[in-house]
């Protein structure tokens, strides 16, 4: 008899998918300033490591908001011992604050209607399972963030459905593709639930105009489906157009409210993927009453919720913060972006994200996903930066890459910048003394190689939450 | 179309069962000292709120867990980033020699077969996904913890087939009970896929006999199926006979690295030995890597916050305060739970002699009306909404004897637990006398109770 379930023997976890292959190179040789200069530069990892130095000077002046120190301990036993599913109401006070904060206190948004799960990981699965059966299906456009495959159909049997969004209409949702989707769906004999959107746009780093929004609402509406909105991002704004929540634009709309669904995090917006905030906001009654039975599997832990209730009240610490982190993103953003246009390499014009999204598409072989595996592959191996290939978001150009910028200090982004510039450069150097154009013949020959020795095409496991090898927690020894 | 999934529709959740009835019925109107000396006790969470000042204590001498620090260095920003769900190894390896020295340390764990969960909510439920396919079933002893029907098959879509446990025998297993449980999810045309024991037992506050725990290795070899031992309450073992753990006994019988071995998973969580269920900490310890794996992958939806992690990787590493928890903790639980039994004897009631646990399953029969369920509720009814207790009925825990109850005794001060076993005898004394008068009599009471009942739901706190 099978010993494990389909569940725990399948590959719907994701994890043998090839965007992880650039992971296992880092974790093999990753990069240190002073300890290994030559390794392998992470930007394949969307962290928020800007303003640590805020949240600690916050922490070093709040030690009440912690349950531990002298001052916080009277609440130790309250708090250790609170298994709510409602959750602390100052937490949910405190987000909602905090989210209607970050769309410029444009919307405010209801603490009885925040519902926890474990990080947006949890509580895009969580949505998902109130909104849909097994075999049912979600639109997603696509590029989307690869854990998505992951999160919305591993344990829910729901399938994703991609909409697909090319750079002839700058990866703008279109109804046409909507519908497109929608149709073929339909003749598949598939019913689609809904649409999840993420808004600001992993991995485009872009955010959706109202309307484009509009059209969405409309679309949904029409067809009596869901509109989750994975709202993630929503404080990495660093620059104009403003980040329109979709709470704006139904504000404006005759729509029906009961289709309308955010998932919020603190993981970008704060830096914190290691609490574990995970938030779902429906305008549903049902739907928020049904997930939070079912954040029960994915509670956050009290002692967090305790310590952010506390910073996230903190009204004139928030405005600094969101001041600050944008300011520190948009000049990260924009130190990469004019520094790649001196060597002609185009992003998509993008506002938002702790990434951009850089079009490599001339330095392909040929326009095929081959061509891009191989160039991704030389990033990796011999450029030595592990970078996103647009294929693992089920991107349909080749040639898009994901680039994160956020989670890195100013000196390893200069030699990062420099070994794209020595690369780039170095082609242009071969291109001028052949005939064809082509990839360097050097690399490609060591790349080949690289392919034996390690199997790199070959399954492995490795994660999105995997470890950061510098890391010393992950090395410490009781 | 339908709107919502059939899982949002449906009850599996579990939350309509008298269980969790009783719990809004506390809370909206809550016994307190001062504030509300005439509401209703809350004896129907199993919390253990007995050594809270050991942990305070710790953390007075500990100042650099709770700064996030380490040797005197801020490890914020490290903590704040790490969401390994592989988790934090300190953490582990101090979790896994909590669990080996629960145990008397004559099992060892190996931390690299530890995936922690978000609680044993959690672990439970990514267990059972792991394991079986929907439509298939597990067997679990009844009585059992109400919350599996939730954890085990709301998302899972398996099935629990009960195997049936009586007061002949104060409640254990047998050969004879596992093997009709079997034969009937047959007949229902359900796969087995494993058995999942509670030990201690919740709700019945007793460890596993040396007999129960080879029978079921023994039902599971010629099964061919899993173990779940859900070994929550581990730590709050207060008297003899001692705990056994599953893990010694395959040990004891040689069956390391076998396939039984490879079979056999556990659960554990802190939410009851530490009583820290807000910190949301489970575990699972499986000796199959296969399973370590997938449940790895899984435990992303619902990690431990690195904050919590790292807090109790520094406590639980300190080996002279976890010594010292253990025993106090157990001499406490042991005290309180004494007071319960000879406070439920002083009212006539006797319960199922325990030796672990926060609570007693406590043997109401005689107080009811007729050997029914419905006697039960009635009985029930009474005890919440009269005596102002909230205790927990067996037929919520999937008991086949009506008149049990669970009584939980370490979620209060010793004031309250006294005051509640003064209700209690009260109520009793007020019982024995109505019980003499005609049927007809009790017919018009529970026609007055539950006209009661409107008036307190209306109430406010």
């Amino acid at each position: 008899m099978a010993v494990l379930s389909k569940i725990a023997t399948n590959d719907r976890h994701g994890e043998n998918s090839p965007y992880f292959d650039g992971w296992k190179a880092f974790d093999r040789n990753p990069f240190h300033l002073t300890r290994n200069p030559e390794g392998v530069i992470q930007m394949g990892l969307a962290e928020n490591q800007l303003c640590f130095d805020l949240i600690m000077d916050w922490i070093r002046k709040n030690p009440c908001a912690s349950i531990c120190t002298a001052q916080g301990v009277d609440w130790f036993k309250d708090i250790a011992n609170f298994q709510d599913y409602h959750g602390l109401p100052q937490f949910r006070q405190a987000v909602a604050k905090f989210m209607g904060r970050v769309r410029g206190g444009r919307i405010t948004f209801d603490p009885e209607r925040i519902v926890m799960g474990g990080g947006a990981t949890g509580a895009n699965e969580q949505i998902i399972f109130c909104l849909a059966d097994p075999g049912d299906a979600f639109l997603v456009p696509s590029p989307y963030y690869p854990g998505f495959d992951r999160d919305l159909g591993w344990r829910t049997g729901v399938e994703i459905v991609p909409v697909h969004c090319n750079s002839s209409t700058k990866f703008r949702i279109t109804r046409a593709a909507l519908e497109e989707a929608y149709e073929k769906a339909r003749q598949d004999n598939i019913n689609i639930k809904g649409l999840l959107i993420t808004n600001p746009s992993n991995p485009l780093g872009i955010t959706l105009d109202t309307d484009t929004l509009k059209s969405l609402v409309n679309f949904i509406n029409e067809k009596n489906i869901h509109l989750v909105c994975d709202e993630i991002y929503a404080a990495t704004l660093f620059s104009s157009p403003k980040f329109i929540s979709i709470a704006e634009v139904i504000q404006e709309m005759d729509c029906n409210r009961d289709l309308i669904h955010i998932v919020y995090s603190l993981s970008k917006d704060m830096g914190f993927p290691g609490f574990r905030v995970g938030i779902v906001y429906s305008y549903n009654d049902a739907v928020v009453s049904c997930s939070r039975k079912l954040s029960s599997f994915g509670l956050v832990s009290s002692q967090t919720q305790f310590l952010l209730a506390s910073m996230l009240s903190d009204d004139d610490f928030v405005d600094k913060f969101l001041t600050e982190s944008s300011n520190r993103l948009a000049k990260r953003y924009n130190t990469f972006t004019e520094r790649l246009e001196q060597v002609r390499i185009n992003c998509l014009t993008g506002n938002a994200g702790l990434f951009f999204w850089m079009d490599l598409r001339h330095l392909l072989q040929h326009q095929t996903f081959e061509a891009e595996m191989k160039l991704w592959h030389t990033i990796v191996h011999d450029v030595k930066l592990n970078v996103s290939p647009g294929s693992s978001f089920h991107c349909q150009e080749p040639g898009w890459f994901r680039v994160c910028f956020a989670n890195m200090d100013d000196e390893t982004v200069e030699i990062a910048l420099k070994r794209i510039e020595a690369f780039v450069l170095q082609g242009k150097e071969i291109e001028n003394t052949t005939t064809k154009k082509r990839l360097l013949p050097n690399l490609r020959l060591s790349f080949k190689s690289r392919i034996c020795e390690q199997g790199v095409l070959s399954p492995h496991v490795m994660s999105p939450h995997s470890p950061i090898p510098q890391s010393p927690l992950v090395r410490a020894r009781t | 179309m339908k709107l919502l999934s059939r899982k949002a529709m449906c009850n599996s959740h579990g939350q309509d069962s008298s269980y969790f009835l009783g719990w809004q019925e506390y809370e909206k109107n809550p016994y307190d000292e001062v504030k509300n000396p005439k509401g209703i006790i809350q004896m129907g969470l199993a919390e253990n709120q007995l050594s809270f000042d050991l942990l305070e204590s710790w953390l007075a001498k500990n100042p650099d867990a709770a700064g996030f620090k380490r040797d005197g260095q801020s490890i914020f920003r490290e903590l704040a980033l790490f969401q390994d769900y592989h988790g934090l190894p300190a953490f582990k390896k101090a979790l896994v020699d909590f669990m080996s020295e629960i145990r008397g340390n004559k099992v060892t764990f190996d931390p690299s077969n530890i995936v922690l969960t978000a609680g044993a909510t959690s672990a439970n439920e990514s267990l059972v996904f792991c394991l079986a396919e929907p439509g298939e079933a597990f067997l679990l002893p009844t009585p059992y913890y109400p919350g599996f029907d939730r954890d085990l098959k709301w998302r899972t879509g398996v099935q629990i087939v009960p195997i049936q446990c009586t007061s002949s025998n104060g409640f254990q297993i047998t050969e004879k009970a596992l093997e009709e449980a079997y034969q009937l999810a047959q007949k229902r045309n359900l796969k087995v896929k494993g058995v999942l024991v509670t030990n201690p037992s919740n709700p019945l506050g007793t460890t596993m006999s040396l007999n129960e725990l080879n029978l079921l290795v023994n039902f599971i070899s010629s099964k061919n199926i899993h173990l779940i031992s859900d070994e929550i309450y581990s730590g709050t073992v207060f008297s003899s006979p001692g705990f056994i753990s599953i893990m010694e006994i395959l040990k004891e019988r040689k069956l390391d690295d076998t396939e039984v071995w490879r079979r056999v998973h556990i659960v554990y969580s802190l939410s009851k030995d530490l009583g820290l269920p807000g910190f949301r900490v489970g575990a699972i310890y499986s000796n199959d890597d296969m399973v370590v794996a997938a449940a790895t992958k899984m435990s992303s939806f619902g990690l431990v916050s690195s904050q919590t992690q790292y807090l109790l990787s520094a406590m639980l590493s300190d080996k002279k305060f976890t010594k010292n928890y253990i025993s106090e903790n157990q001499k406490r639980l042991k005290q309180r739970q004494k007071r319960l039994v000879s406070g439920l004897e002083k009212a006539g009631i006797s319960c199922l002699k325990s030796n672990a646990g926060l609570f007693c399953w406590v043997d109401m029969r005689h107080l009811l009306s007729s050997n029914t369920f419905e006697a039960e509720m009635e009985l029930w009814k009474k005890v919440i909404y009269d005596v102002k207790l909230n205790i927990s009925p067996g037929s919520s825990c999937r008991c086949t004897e009506p008149g049990w109850f669970r009584v939980c005794f370490a979620n209060m001060s010793e004031e309250t637990l006294k005051l509640s076993m003064q209700r209690l005898k009260v109520f009793v004394d007020s019982t024995t006398k109505t019980n003499h008068s005609r049927r007809k009599s009790l017919t018009k009471w529970v026609f007055w109770l539950s006209f009661h009942d409107c008036e307190i739901v209306n109430g406010e706190r």
